[in-house]
Formats: C-alpha cells, structure tokens, sequence
C-alpha cells in the first residue's frame, strides 16, 4: 500500500506538518492490555462501587428491571454500529424504530410531535425554553424550585448568554407542590414560558391543568418536565402543556453512574417548526411503497448554521431504542401495572413515616429524620447494607433535616421494613462512627 | 461487476401498533409483596390517566422478531466499510461493550455515597488523564454529551475567560468549511459570527486572517486537520495572531483520528477543543448516539471548568462543587459514563504506541484510497490528504451524474456512501474516511466499486441516476415528508366512521 | 417570462406596485435554483417591514432562503393559502402565489428596483 501511495515509510504519510509540532516521544499511556487484562480491571473497579446493595435513591435517576430482550435488540450490530439515518435506503431499521419511538411519547405524553429524543432530560429544559421563547418573541423563563436542582442548573447555564433572564418560583411549604400564587405573581407580559415538574422533585404530582391555566392567561408557554417516566403509564399525561421535556431513564436505560440517557421534547402540532432535534417522518418510495426518513431539517444546525433552532446534532438513537424495545414489551397493560406496583411499594415505604409534605406522591416523597441528620440515618442503613435516600440539605438548606427517598418495583419488602425500623429508630451517634 | 454483495430475501414487518392486539404481552411482574394501593385514592381521580390509547400488545417473540427483521433493514460498520467522511465510523471493539456492563458500574446510581463510588470515579479520572496526554492540553472535563454539547461548553469557557479579564469580546471567526455546529454554537453562546474564506488549498488564509483580528474576536474555531482532510500547515501562526490580540483558539476534534500519537493540538496552540469519543475513541454511533463530547483545556481555562470537578482527598476521590469561577452545569451527573467507560477501554487495549500505529494506518488508508481514486475523481485540492479525502464530482456532473447518485450507486455495491455535500466550500463534494479498522481487500473492493461507478457514468448514467436498485426501498420522497409531515403513527379511521 | 409591470431585486423577489399599495413575490428563477418548496414563513398581519431586511423564508428539502423585503412598508396580507400548499410557489410564483401585500411607506424606493429586462439579462436567459 505505501509503494501505491508512492511512499518509502509510514512516517511520510504527515510530512506536511511542520517539524517543531511533531511529538517527539511517545505517548505516556501504557501498553496495550489483552481483553482479559480489560475485562478484569473493570471488573475490579466495579467492585469498588456499591454493588448489589438495596438502594432507595431516586431524584432524577431510578432502579427499574431492565428485561433482557432490551440488551438482546440493541446489541444487534446494524442498530449498534449504524450511523445516522442520512441514507434512507440502507437504514429504514433505525430510521422505523424512531417512528414508533416518536409515536409512543406522543401516546404517553399527550402531546402531538416528539423529536427522535435529546442528551438527556436535564438538556432538553433548555432546549424547550429556548423554543418557547423563539415561539412567544419574550425573554423571561419562570422555573419552579422544585424542578430537580442540576436541571435548573443546566438551564441556567444555557440560557446566560441568550438574553433569556431565568426567575425562579417558590413551592409550597406545606403540599410540596409548586406555589401558584407566586406564580401570578411573578408572570407578566414578558414571560415566555412557566417551567414546572410533575411528579416534582419531591415527588409531588403537579396541577398542570391550573399552571397552564395561569400561563397562558398571560400568553407564556407551560413546560412540564418529568424524571419519572414510568409514572406516565398511571397519571394523567399533561396534555394542558404546550411542550414537555422529560427523562426516559426508567425505560429500561441502564443508571450507569448518570449516563447515556435519553431525552424527549414533544409538543403541539402548531410549534412543530420550532422543535430543535431530529425528526424522522413518513413518506413513499418512487414506487409508492410506505418509507421514513429525516424531515424538516432546514431547521437544524447543518443547513441553517448560525440561525438554527439549536446546535444539537445527535440524538440518542441506541437509548430511545432501549425506551421503545421496553415500551414494546410491557406495552398498555403492562406500564400500567408497573406503575402501579411502583405507587404500592412506595405508599408501604412511606407508611407511619413523618412525610415533609402533604401532596399526593407517586414513586417518591420527602420523608423528616425526625430531628436526625439524614447522613445519620444513612449511616445506620449502611452498616446493613442498604443505601438510603437523597439528603436534601445540599440544594435546600431549609430542608436539610430531610432526604428524598424512592420505591420501585424492584424495592423488596424487607428492605423497605428495614429502611422503616431505622428511620424510626436511628440512635443519635451512629454518625459519629 | 458487483463483488461484495448478492442479493438475499429480507422480511417485511408492519409498525407494532399494526401488529397489535388485546391481551397480549410481553412481560411478567412478580407477585406484589406489599398491599396494592388504589391509585383515584392515593393520587386523586383527576390524576389517574385512562388507557393509553393505540399503545403496543404484543408477546415477546413477536418484539424479537419485529426488532431483529427491522434491524436487517440497516447497514452498520459491522457489515463492511462505511466511509462517512469526518464521521470516523471504525470498528467498535465488542470488549468495551461488555465491560461497559459490568455489573458494579451499570448498576452505579450517581448520587451513591462517594466511598461507594471510587470505582466509577477512578474510570473516570483515569480517561481524564489519558484524554489530557493524548491532546497536549492541561485540564480535561467529561460532562458534555456529545461534540456540539462540548463545542457550546469550549466556546462558554472562552467567554468566561474574556469575562473575567473585564470584556466578552463580540465576535468568533470560522472558517467557511467548518461544520454547521460551530456557527450554531457562537450563536448560542452571545457571539456573532465571522466567517472566513478558505484560500485556493482550502486551508486558512494567514494574511486575511491577520488583518481582521483585533480586540473584538473573541476566538477562532477551527478544526484541524480541516474538513478537506488538510492540515492546518500555518497552525502555529495562526494562534500567534489570535493570542497576540488576547483571543482564544477552539479546535473543533472531530478529526483528531488523524493526529494521535503524532502531535498535539496543546503543543500547536490550542486553548480549549473538544473530543468526540465516538469518533476516534471507538464508541458506538448506534444509529445516531449516544455519544460523548468531552472538552480540554489549558491551565488558564481551567478554573471555569463545569463542577463538579474531580478532586484526590487522602486517596479518595470527592466531587468539588466549590468552583467560584465555574460556567455552571452543561447537563445533570457526570457526563455520559457508560461511554467513557467504553472509550477508556479502546485507549487501555491500544495503548501509546497502538493509538499512533492507528493513526498511520487510518492516514494509509485514506491516502491508499485517494491515489487509486485519482485518475476517475477530481481530487478537491491537491495538498497532502490526512486520515480523509475529498473529491468533487466534477467530472461525472457532465454527464449529468452528482455526488448524491454515486453515492446511492455505492449502495448497489454493498457499501454505506460516503460523505455527500460536504464540506460546502467544495462543489459537489465525497468526502471519504476508511479509518484503520479496514483491510486492504475491503479498501480494493470500495475502490472497485467506484470505479465501476465512474465507467457507468460514461457508458449508462441512467443506472447511477435510477440507484439505488438493490434495496428494500428506493429513492424516497422527501419533499412530500417534508410538506405534509407524518410524524407518528394515527390508527386509520374505521369504517363505520368513513361511511359517515 | 418576467412580466412587464413588475419589479424586481438582485434577491430574486418581484414587487407589484399598485397606488400606495404593493404584491411581493419570489421570481420564477428563485424558485426554479430552489427546486421543490416545502415551506414558506412569512411574517404576521401588522408588521412593519424595511426595504433590504428579512421579511420571511421559503424552504426546500435542504436549503432555506431569505425573502427580502423589496420595498419597505407595513404588512396588510399575507397569502395563507401557501402555508398548506407550499408547491404553488413552484407552480405559479408570479401569480397565485404572491407572498404578502404591503402599504408602502417610501414608494420612491420602487426607483432602485430592476425593470424585466434588467433582471432577464441579471439572471440570464
């Protein structure tokens, strides 16, 4: 091959970089390892982690039986190692899989367009913010306090240099829920959307119906935001919303320490030019035969450079995968029942417990240690192996006695009775350890 | 004469909802071991939903089988070259899928206490460090999602940076054969944005450059090698000029895959790039992510850096979030982890020395595969090719035939197209990318297949015009899908309906 | 091709100047190096446009193009009709489908405005 090129050494394939940017040593990583040496050392490093402990963690990320079929589907290499459905000929497998993956979100969310998914739930709040002020030609976001703390996060971050001012809102005290008075009161004609949670990040179910009621009296958007996916297959799906922006991890998405998920934005037929992402639409051969393809992209990145809807270019084709394979097998009755065991086991969890507040609650609910720190209270759950709930101190000081604990389907009863016994009885030393 | 592919049946498969019915399922729960809660009661009838309307039924054999025939449908790296210029599609090593499934780390909650996360934490330092050697540079971060997420957090850090020094500066300067995401960006990011042309070699023009910068730039974005697959020769120059006006430097790395273990951009003048991991380091594309667009810097950068950052406490590692200057949080967690864990798995299996001899190998192949193309292509600029090539369609636009038929003519002959259009500064460009996972004899057989090509454009155009012919679908109408868009499946009316 | 009592811009838009009143279009070559029109944004009832400034976009599968305003004024129509029939502007874009309808607030600008002619040879034939 080099005699082809005309080339005596390899060294000669980059005789066009200067000599004085050439790195004149090789590189500091280590020899190549064989794929036991790999294997192993991962393996080792997993086994520093907390591994198969009982876990009560929600806030954002969930524990939720992935069925095996999940795995079996995406390891197939024409999904796996495929690009971008650009060539629609040679990619009506992915480019099919995000049609049903589209209609799904829009079953479950109630909304009529959903893009082929983004990074995650936290990006995709910016990203409906942004839409929403391009939609209502205002500036000013109005988020709820109680919308997962990195989520505002990430909002914030976005939106600093866009013009776009971010005013939170209070929640109430006593319900958990978000404080619709303030809400009026904060809202004015230069309000482009009201961003709200539901279930919250206290695991509160939200009033969408009043919230969007409130907004769009004053012509702003509502956004609703979900963590907790599984719990659109029991609650009443926000139809009253103009766009949701949502996390589909509990879709069978592996926790994976925080990552890869998968996000969604769907919204209302008449915002569809200003939904950023990849949208996969349905259309015929030159034979007539029903085909899909990548549409609408004169609003992306590519084709309108610097006045697109957003810079993103990828989705997260593998994940929304993982979503629609397990949406696919638990299928109508299924998500329902799912949920449902999830609202059992949680209500068990939470019984007799001092709950902060007095909303209605899906998987998760803020519970007080009753005059304990909540590391104390973990503390005593570690030493019997179980990892607790979420303090809540580091986001709300007002709330540091307090920790966000979840239930799923995979919560047994006797960890859960364990979890009971020690909050109730936590001794006030055990953090001192 | 097409060598690589025959012809074979593949199945055809309605949508799961078509293929739905009552009762059917493709699940199993097990018993509830705690009272089963009356959900109106508990939640408040208001919020109970109703059924989910049209949604799927159907058994778990049927989901194998609806999944597994859609997924003969598509082509993928593990059916054979795929040459999609500055889309680095090489092999993806199964090793890194299945330590990314290890139990320990797939399993790894991200707010499980520090003490019981040191293993995810080591993963991820190490990849940090690796990542900092590879690139030259001072400071790596692992949390944006993909290269235009890491690209808005390298411009963000830029515009911190100025901030700090009292002035945001206004504007950032790109190229004109940079990719769509960089412009996006600046904009995103407050900037606007300048472009600047390409001279006759397609590289930067040093002297215009020189005259435009002054103390309203706030940095460049420039991508090296550059879309035509040309080194930025002049690199070192350029950066003097931006930093003599107290500008920053952004190199896009999309095609760092031609630069490993052979320089760095840290050591040509970079200040901030970002990494796409499912480019150079391996990880799956899976049909359009996920990816990981990780970003490094230099020392001065660093301080802006997103929280919460790494840090080593008496051999333990702790999450700092006490960042003064931080731009904040690009997304929630640390970054997509199970894609570093991949990543990390491809540099350990290479090592040093394996990560430059892939280098050379992806720059032969490239450079294997432009000098037998030469005689049937017009080659876009003549300066020395890195780890891609472009040629135009210049000569086949003659008889009528552009890059877009070609490349549905590659189809036929068992191959993914290359790069079609792109980048815009090249008149009907291919823009082509073998990498260092593809053999000679599958390097032959692509090379065959184009110049078969070439030859039916001379001697039957209509062929290429027509092409595909082989697959399950022809060409598609986009315009319709795009006049009237049909984004999820309605359940057709019923005909009782109908006959109202 | 071009009619007569038209004007046109070097941006491919043709402006129909009746009294105080004028029809806006895209020319037939705009839409011919466009190819198949799959959307057209055009601004609200009301707003105030300037000559030389972006008034709205035409799209095809993969390009989108500006409209500039040809004439400056303030919008009294647009022609909704093209929202679900996008392909007129294809089919007839000198006639049925004229983009918005404006009231002019500087009508000598219609002066710098290229004549038939002068866009037949700008364009080629």
């Amino acid at each position: 091959m080099l005699a082809v090129c005309g080339l005596q050494s390899l060294e000669e394939l980059y005789r066009q970089l200067p000599p004085d940017v050439l790195l004149d040593r090789p590189l500091a990583i280590e020899p190549g390892k064989s794929e036991y040496e790999i294997v192993e050392y991962f393996r080792a490093r997993g086994a520093e982690n907390a591994n198969g402990y009982p876990s009560f963690l929600g806030g954002g990320v969930y524990y939720h039986y992935r069925p095996v079929v999940v795995d079996t589907v995406v390891s197939r290499g024409e999904f796996l190692t495929s690009y971008t459905p650009y060539q629609p000929e040679i990619a009506q497998g992915t480019l099919t899989t995000i049609f049903e993956f589209q209609t799904m979100i829009c079953q479950l969310t109630g909304m009529d367009a959903a893009n082929a998914s983004m990074y995650d739930g936290s990006s995709a709040v910016p990203e409906a913010a942004m839409m929403a002020v391009r939609i209502t030609g205002r500036n000013k976001t109005l988020v709820a306090q109680n919308v997962h703390p990195e989520y505002r996060q990430v909002l914030r971050t976005y939106a600093m240099h866009q013009g776009m001012p971010i005013e939170e809102f209070a929640f109430d005290q006593a319900a958990g829920a978000a404080d619709l008075e303030d809400l009026e009161r904060r809202l004015d004609a230069d309000t482009a959307a009201v961003i709200i949670q539901t279930p919250n990040f206290f695991g509160v179910i939200e009033n969408v119906k009043a919230a969007a009621e409130l907004a769009h009296k004053q012509g702003a958007l509502l956004i609703v935001v979900f963590t907790e996916a599984v719990s659109l297959g029991l609650l009443e799906p926000p139809r009253d919303a103009d766009i949701v922006a949502g996390e589909l991890q509990s879709f069978a998405i592996p926790p994976s320490y925080g990552g890869p998920f998968a996000g969604i934005l769907a919204t209302r037929e008449k915002y569809l030019r200003q939904l950023p992402g990849r949208l996969v639409g349905e259309t015929k051969d030159s034979e007539g035969r029903r085909a899909f393809c990548l549409t609408l992209s004169t609003r992306e990145q590519h084709i309108r450079r610097e006045k697109a809807t957003s810079n993103i270019c990828t989705n997260q084709a593998l994940i929304a995968l993982m979503a629609t394979v397990f949406l696919s097998l638990y299928g109508k009755r299924g998500l329902r029942e799912l949920a449902e065991q999830n609202l059992a086991k949680a209500h068990y969890l939470a019984k007799d417990m001092k709950r902060r507040f007095s909303g209605p609650f899906f998987n998760e609910f803020v519970v007080q240690c009753n005059g304990r720190t909540p590391e104390a209270v973990n503390e005593a759950l570690l030493q019997r192996k179980i990892i607790g709930g979420l303090p809540l101190g580091r986001w709300y000081p007002s709330l540091a006695d307090c920790m966000l604990l979840c239930a799923t389907e995979m919560s047994r009863r006797e960890h859960m009775n364990t979890v009971r016994e020690v909050l109730q009885n936590v001794p006030e030393a055990a953090h001192v350890r | 004469m097409i060598r690589k592919v025959s012809r074979h049946i593949t199945q055809n498969e309605p949508l799961l909802f078509e293929s739905s019915s009552p009762g059917k399922k493709g699940y199993q729960l097990p018993d509830l071991d705690v009272p089963a809660v009356d959900p109106a009661e508990a939640l408040g009838a208001e919020n109970v939903r109703g059924e989910i309307e049209d949604f799927p039924e159907v058994s778990e054999v049927e989901v194998v089988r609806h999944f597994t025939r859609l997924s003969t449908w598509n082509y993928g790296i593990d059916l054979g070259l795929f040459p999609l210029g500055s889309c680095t599609m090489k092999y993806n090593p199964r090793v890194n899928e299945a330590v990314a499934r290890t139990e320990g780390l797939l399993w790894a909650h991200p707010y499980q206490p520090e003490a019981l996360s040191q293993g995810a934490m080591e993963i991820i330092a190490r990849l940090e460090a690796a990542l900092a050697e590879i690139t030259g540079m001072d400071a790596v971060t692992l949390q944006p999602a993909a290269g235009a997420h890491g690209e808005m957090t390298g411009i963000m850090l830029i515009r911190a940076y100025h901030e700090s020094k009292g002035n945001p500066r206004k504007k950032i300067l790109i190229p004109d054969s940079a990719h769509g995401t960089n412009p996006a960006t600046a904009t995103m990011v407050g900037y606007t944005v300048q472009n600047i042309k390409s001279n006759d070699r397609g590289m930067v023009d040093v002297e215009s450059l020189a005259s435009i910068v002054d103390e309203d730039v706030a940095g460049l974005m420039v991508t090296n090698p550059n879309t035509v697959g040309v080194f930025e020769g002049d690199i070192v120059r350029i950066a003097g000029i931006l930093h003599e006006k107290g500008a920053q430097v952004y190199m896009d790395g999309a095609n760092m895959n031609a630069l490993v273990g052979i320089t760095r951009p840290g050591d040509f003048g970079i200040d901030v790039m970002h990494l796409n991991l499912h480019k150079t380091f391996s990880t799956p594309h899976g049909g359009g992510g996920p990816g990981a667009g990780p970003v490094a810097v230099k020392s001065h950068l660093e301080p802006f850096l997103p929280i919460p950052r790494l840090r080593s406490e008496n051999d333990q590692w702790r999450w700092d979030y006490d960042r003064p200057q931080t731009i904040g949080r690009v997304r929630a967690f640390y970054g997509n982890f199970g894609v570093l864990v991949r990543a990390l798995a491809y540099i350990m299996a290479h090592g040093g020395e394996g990560l430059r001899n892939a280098t050379l190998d992806a720059l032969l192949n490239a450079n294997y595969i432009r000098k037998l193309l030469e005689p049937y292509y017009q080659i876009a600029y003549q300066a020395p090719s890195m780890h891609e090539c472009v040629f135009s369609d210049d000569r086949q636009a003659k008889r009528g035939v552009r890059t877009g038929d070609i490349a549905k003519r590659l189809i036929d002959y068992g191959f993914h197209p290359y790069t079609v259009s792109f980048p815009l500064i090249v008149r009907g460009a291919m823009m082509i990318e073998p990498t260092e996972t593809e053999s000679k004899a599958e390097l032959d057989l692509f090379v065959d297949a184009l110049i078969s090509i070439a030859k039916e454009v001379e001697e039957n155009p209509e062929l290429v015009l027509k092409a595909p012919h082989s697959t399950r679908i022809s060409r598609v109408d986009e315009v319709t899908a795009a006049r009237k868009p049909i984004l999820r499946w309605k359940p057709a009316p019923k005909a009782s309906q109908a006959a109202d | 091709m071009y009619p007569e009592n038209y004007r046109y811009t070097k941006e491919h838009e043709w402006v129909l100047v009746e009294g105080d009143r004028g029809t806006i279009g895209i020319t037939f070559h705009a839409q011919k190096e466009l190819g198949d029109i799959v959307y057209v944004d055009l601004p609200k009832v009301g707003t105030v446009v300037e000559q030389g400034k972006a008034l709205g976009s035409v799209e095809s599968v993969k390009a989108v193009s500006d409209i500039y305003a040809p004439v400056s004024g303030e919008i009294l129509e647009v022609n909704t009709a093209l929202a679900d029939a996008p392909e007129k502007l294809n089919e007839d874009p000198h006639g049925e489908a004229w983009l918005v309808k404006i009231r002019l607030s500087h009508p000598d600008e219609v002066k710098d405005l290229l004549s038939a002619a002068d866009y037949q040879s700008y364009v080629g034939s």
